[in-house]
C-alpha cells in the first residue's frame, strides 16, 4: 500500500524536476520559447496544455485497450487536435488578447512533443488515474519551466513581472536614472540563453548526465 | 519585374529575418535531436524543405476551397455562402500533413529509391514536426496568396535547413571541448542556438 502510494506520488512530482519533460526528457522545446516573452502568456500556456495533456492522457488511458497498435498516432492526433480545439475556442472566447497575443501557437500544442510523447510512452501502458496524474504533473513541470523563462525575459527586459513595475522609475535613463532594459530579452536569443542556462542549473543540482 | 522582386523579398525575408526555428522557435524537438550528426542533418533539413514546399501549399488550397467562410461557394448548394468549417482548420491541417507525408514517402519510394534510402527515417517524424504545422498556420495568419504560400513554404524549409546544419557542424566541433558537466549535451547546444538566433538578428536591419 505504501509501495502505491510511493509510486503515485513519484509519477505526479517527478516531472517537476528530477524528469522534467523540458530540460531532461527535450520534448515540447518549441512552444516553450514562444511564449515566455511576458508572463501572462506564459501562464495562460501552461492552463491551455494543462488541459489538453491531461484530458488526452485519461482519453487515451481508457481507449489503451481498443487502438490497434498500427494506427495508434493518427487516433492519438486526432483525439489531441480535437482537445486543442475545444481549449483554442474557449481561449478566443473568454481571453480574447492574449489568445491573439498567443497567434498560433495554441494550435501547435497538437505538435507539442510532450502531448504525444506521454501519451505513447505512459498513457498506452497505465492506467485512466495514474495516466491523468502523469499528464497534470507532466504539464505541470512544463508550465514551472515556461513560468521561469517569462518571469526571466520580462523581469531583463522590460522592467516588470506580470505587468507590474518592479524596477521604480526614477532608476531608468529617461527620469534622469541609469538604467536601461536589456532589449535582447525580448527577442528569440533571449529565450534560447536563458533556457539553457536553466537546463546547466537544474542538471548541476540534479546530477543529470547526457551520454 | 515587380512582381519577381516582392517573391524575391518574401525568400529573403523567410529565410533569415523572420527564420522559422531562430525567430519563432518552431521545429526545435528534431532540431536539437537530430544535430548531432552533419548527415543526418542534412537529411531531414531536405526532407522539411520537400514536405514543407509541398503541405502548405496544399493547405492553402484546403483553406481557401473548403474552409474558410464562404469557401464554399463554388458548390453551388444554396446557403453556402454561411457556412463556416474555419473552427476545424487544426483537425484538418494535421491530417493533411499526415497523408501528404505518407503520399511523399510511397512516391519516393517508387520513383526514387536513392532518395527515399536517404530520407526515409525522417519522413515519418516530419508529420510531428512544429514547423510543418507552423508554416502552414502562419499562411493562414498572414493571409498569403497561392504562389506566395508556394514560395513561403519553400523557404521556410530552407532557413530551417540552414539552421540545423549550422549547428550540426558546430555540435560537431563542439565533442572536442571541455565543457562544464551539467552544460554537456542540451545547454550548451541551447546557448549556441542563441548565438546563431543573435547572428541572425542582424539581418532584421535590411530593409526590404
Amino acid at each position: 500500500m505504501i509501495m502505491a502510494k510511493a509510486k503515485t506520488i513519484d509519477t505526479f512530482l517527478g516531472p517537476l524536476s528530477r524528469s522534467n519533460p523540458i530540460t531532461t526528457q527535450v520534448l515540447g522545446i518549441c512552444s516553450a520559447l514562444a511564449v515566455t516573452v511576458k508572463m501572462d502568456t506564459a501562464l495562460v500556456m501552461t492552463g491551455a496544455l494543462v488541459f489538453v495533456l491531461v484530458g488526452s492522457n485519461t482519453i487515451v488511458a481508457a481507449l489503451r485497450n481498443l487502438i490497434p497498435s498500427r494506427v495508434r498516432i493518427i487516433v492519438m492526433l486526432t483525439i489531441i487536435a480535437t482537445l486543442v480545439i475545444v481549449i483554442d475556442e474557449l481561449l478566443k472566447a473568454f481571453v480574447y488578447d492574449i489568445s491573439k497575443q498567443l497567434s498560433i501557437f495554441v494550435g501547435l500544442i497538437i505538435t507539442n512533443c510532450i502531448v504525444l510523447g506521454r501519451a505513447e510512452a505512459f498513457a498506452l501502458k497505465n492506467s485512466v488515474t495514474a495516466s491523468a496524474l502523469d499528464g497534470f504533473g507532466n504539464a505541470l513541470g512544463y508550465g514551472l519551466i515556461l513560468v521561469l523563462v517569462a518571469a526571466a525575459r520580462e523581469f531583463l527586459g522590460s522592467g516588470t513581472l506580470l505587468g507590474l513595475q518592479i524596477i521604480p522609475d526614477f532608476l531608468y535613463v529617461e527620469n534622469g536614472g541609469w538604467y536601461v532594459n536589456n532589449g535582447l530579452m525580448i527577442l528569440a536569443p533571449g529565450a534560447f540563453i536563458i533556457l539553457g542556462l536553466l537546463i546547466w542549473l537544474q542538471r548541476t543540482i540534479n546530477g543529470y548526465k547526457e551520454e | 519585374m515587380e512582381a519577381l522582386s516582392h517573391y524575391l523579398s518574401l525568400v529573403v525575408e523567410t529565410i533569415f529575418i523572420k527564420n522559422i526555428l531562430l525567430a519563432y522557435f518552431l521545429g526545435m524537438c528534431s532540431f536539437l535531436a537530430i544535430s548531432k550528426k552533419v548527415e543526418t542533418s542534412i537529411g531531414l533539413g531536405l526532407a522539411v524543405i520537400f514536405v514543407n514546399g509541398i503541405t502548405v501549399p496544399v493547405n492553402w488550397m484546403i483553406k481557401n476551397f473548403l474552409l474558410q467562410k464562404g469557401a464554399l461557394v463554388w458548390t453551388g448548394i444554396a446557403g453556402m455562402e454561411q457556412v463556416d468549417l474555419s473552427f476545424l482548420t487544426f483537425i484538418v491541417f494535421i491530417a493533411t500533413i499526415a497523408a501528404m507525408v505518407q503520399l511523399v514517402e510511397m512516391t519516393l519510394d517508387r520513383v526514387s529509391p536513392t532518395l527515399y534510402q536517404s530520407l526515409g527515417i525522417f519522413l515519418p517524424l516530419i508529420a510531428v514536426n512544429c514547423a510543418i504545422l507552423g508554416s502552414s498556420l502562419f499562411m493562414v495568419e498572414r493571409n498569403y496568396d497561392l504562389m506566395e504560400a508556394v514560395v513561403f513554404g519553400t523557404s521556410a524549409g530552407i532557413g530551417f535547413f540552414l539552421a540545423i546544419v549550422t549547428l550540426a557542424t558546430m555540435r560537431y566541433k563542439l565533442k572536442y571541448s571541455n565543457i562544464p558537466k551539467g552544460l554537456r549535451g542540451l545547454g550548451i547546444a541551447m546557448l549556441l542556438t542563441g548565438l546563431i538566433s543573435m547572428a541572425y538578428m542582424s539581418f532584421s536591419g535590411i530593409n526590404l
